[in-house]
């Protein structure tokens, strides 16, 4: 599973850095990153599946997946 | 302020301040979403009320169409002076592109993530402090108490003005935005904030600390320092925005747990889905509706909006909206989908949110520490609404 973060739509909301700090990194203005190349460790996709679907601004995305 | 004609029609002629919609704005929402989502009202001027998550949240990114420069849900009553005050407003909360996009700059880095985990260990002791005082007594009123003492405090040592005038900041932030409809109170509000700040600028000026306030007068934009009067609006926004929100959050969600015990019980038991119940209550009871104003005449979701027009941005109805939350009406303490819109959507998502959030989860975690049971006292429960809704007298018993 490999996620990344659309750096067009996050406003900042760092709902996915507060469900998954493994898997993001936030600058000071909140704006979101994944860490590395969002390339997610097994055992975390439950998380990653988290961040998706709680982002407000749906900039969250799993890459490969419908629409992307 | 006479009374308010009833509503009958609440389609055509809704109003925000109506006792119906204070106590039990879901069903009215629930019933405009399936009749008619997006009301309308003349009162307090044409007014548009979306009540859709997908209405909501595409206004709120229409940035081309709808301004953010009349933010207040109640307007002002009275003519604007020749020469205003704060010539800037609130910025960046009352401010569009370009002039919302750096101030807004100016002030994130105080509410970042790794900022706010710093303010944590006050807000723990501050909350901590006013349990001590009513933890031996039978019960409390967990608003007034409780949930009103927190953010005021928390705000106060981030501006780094005194926190023994919190009860001063409390009644001018309600003078302000919960009795907006009363222009004497409101005029009280404004000027007690206008002239506090202005003597604590020059007090600031003469001594700088590290705090918010300080930095913003040392701030230099394009090689010159920022407008006193820029500042000035900067720091009542920072008051206003951070005080009667988040108390309002706070003061609902033990609302919530005070009449819902097997979610008490649970949030006890499981600690380890604090994170996630702190977002489902602040998707069922978002306390906060701000206002846009159409810039040029649109048609919006078959709505003829004319220049002028005001647009409740209702990020609460949205959060109920069935199109997007599974059984919307019942917290979830551990909702695993919940793309909530409590803090905005869009480039005005709420500059604070970091801090709200940590207020919220670590004044649910200490109360729960210290009060596991709590049940209401009576239903003498009142609630404030327009800009925030949020219970304003909470009565508990504990135990």
């Amino acid at each position: 599973m490999r996620i990344r973060v659309d750096p067009d739509k996050c406003q900042g909301h760092a709902r996915c850095y507060a469900l998954a700090p493994e898997l993001f990194a936030i600058d000071d203005y909140g704006l979101s990153t994944v860490v590395g190349d969002g390339t997610v460790p097994p055992g975390l996709e439950g998380r990653a599946r988290l961040a998706i679907d709680n982002c407000p601004e749906f900039a969250v995305q799993e890459v490969g997946a419908t629409g992307d | 302020m006479g009374e308010a004609a009833p509503v009958t029609a609440w389609a055509s002629d809704f109003d925000v301040l109506a006792p119906q919609y204070l106590a039990d704005p879901f069903t009215i929402w629930d019933e405009l979403r399936t009749s008619c989502p997006i009301a309308h009202t003349e009162r307090r001027g044409s007014t548009w009320l979306p009540t859709r998550y997908e209405d909501v949240t595409a206004i709120a990114h229409d940035v081309d169409h709808f301004s953010s420069l009349q933010v207040a849900v109640i307007p002002f009553q009275g003519q604007a002076p020749a020469e205003p005050v704060l010539p800037y407003g609130l910025p960046p909360i009352s401010a569009d592109p370009p002039l919302h996009t750096w101030t807004r700059r100016l002030l994130l880095p105080w509410f970042s993530h790794r900022r706010v985990e710093g303010y944590e260990p006050m807000t723990r002791a501050l909350c901590s402090g006013l349990l001590d005082r009513v933890a031996g007594a039978g019960g409390a009123d967990a608003a007034t108490d409780y949930a009103q003492q927190i953010p005021v405090r928390v705000i106060a040592h981030i501006l780094g003005v005194s926190p023994d005038l919190a009860d001063t900041f409390t009644g001018w932030v309600s003078d302000v935005l919960e009795f907006a409809d009363d222009p004497e109170r409101r005029r009280r509000g404004v000027q007690g904030l206008l002239q506090y700040f202005t003597t604590e600028m020059a007090a600031r000026r003469a001594t700088p600390g590290d705090d918010l306030l300080s930095e913003l007068l040392r701030t230099e934009v394009d090689g010159a320092p920022l407008d006193d009067r820029l500042v000035l609006g900067q720091a009542i926004l920072v008051l206003i925005a951070g005080v009667d929100t988040t108390w309002s959050a706070i003061g609902s969600s033990l609302w919530h747990l005070a009449t819902h015990a097997e979610d008490r019980r649970r949030l006890v038991e499981e600690p380890g889905i604090m994170d996630l119940a702190v977002e489902e209550l602040l998707r069922a009871y978002s306390p906060v509706t701000m206002a846009r104003v159409v810039r040029t005449d649109v048609e919006f979701g078959g709505c003829p909006m004319r220049a002028g027009d005001k647009v409740l941005m209702n990020f609460p109805a949205a959060n109920r909206d069935p199109a997007i939350f599974e059984r919307p009406d019942t917290v979830v303490l551990d909702r695993a989908q919940n793309r909530h819109v409590a803090f905005g959507s869009g480039i005005h998502r709420c500059a604070g949110s970091n801090l709200a959030r940590m207020e919220l989860r670590v004044a649910l975690e200490e109360w729960l520490r210290r009060i596991p049971e709590f049940h209401l006292d009576s239903s003498d429960v009142t609630w404030a609404g327009g800009q925030v809704r949020g219970p304003r007298r909470l009565p508990v018993v504990f135990g």
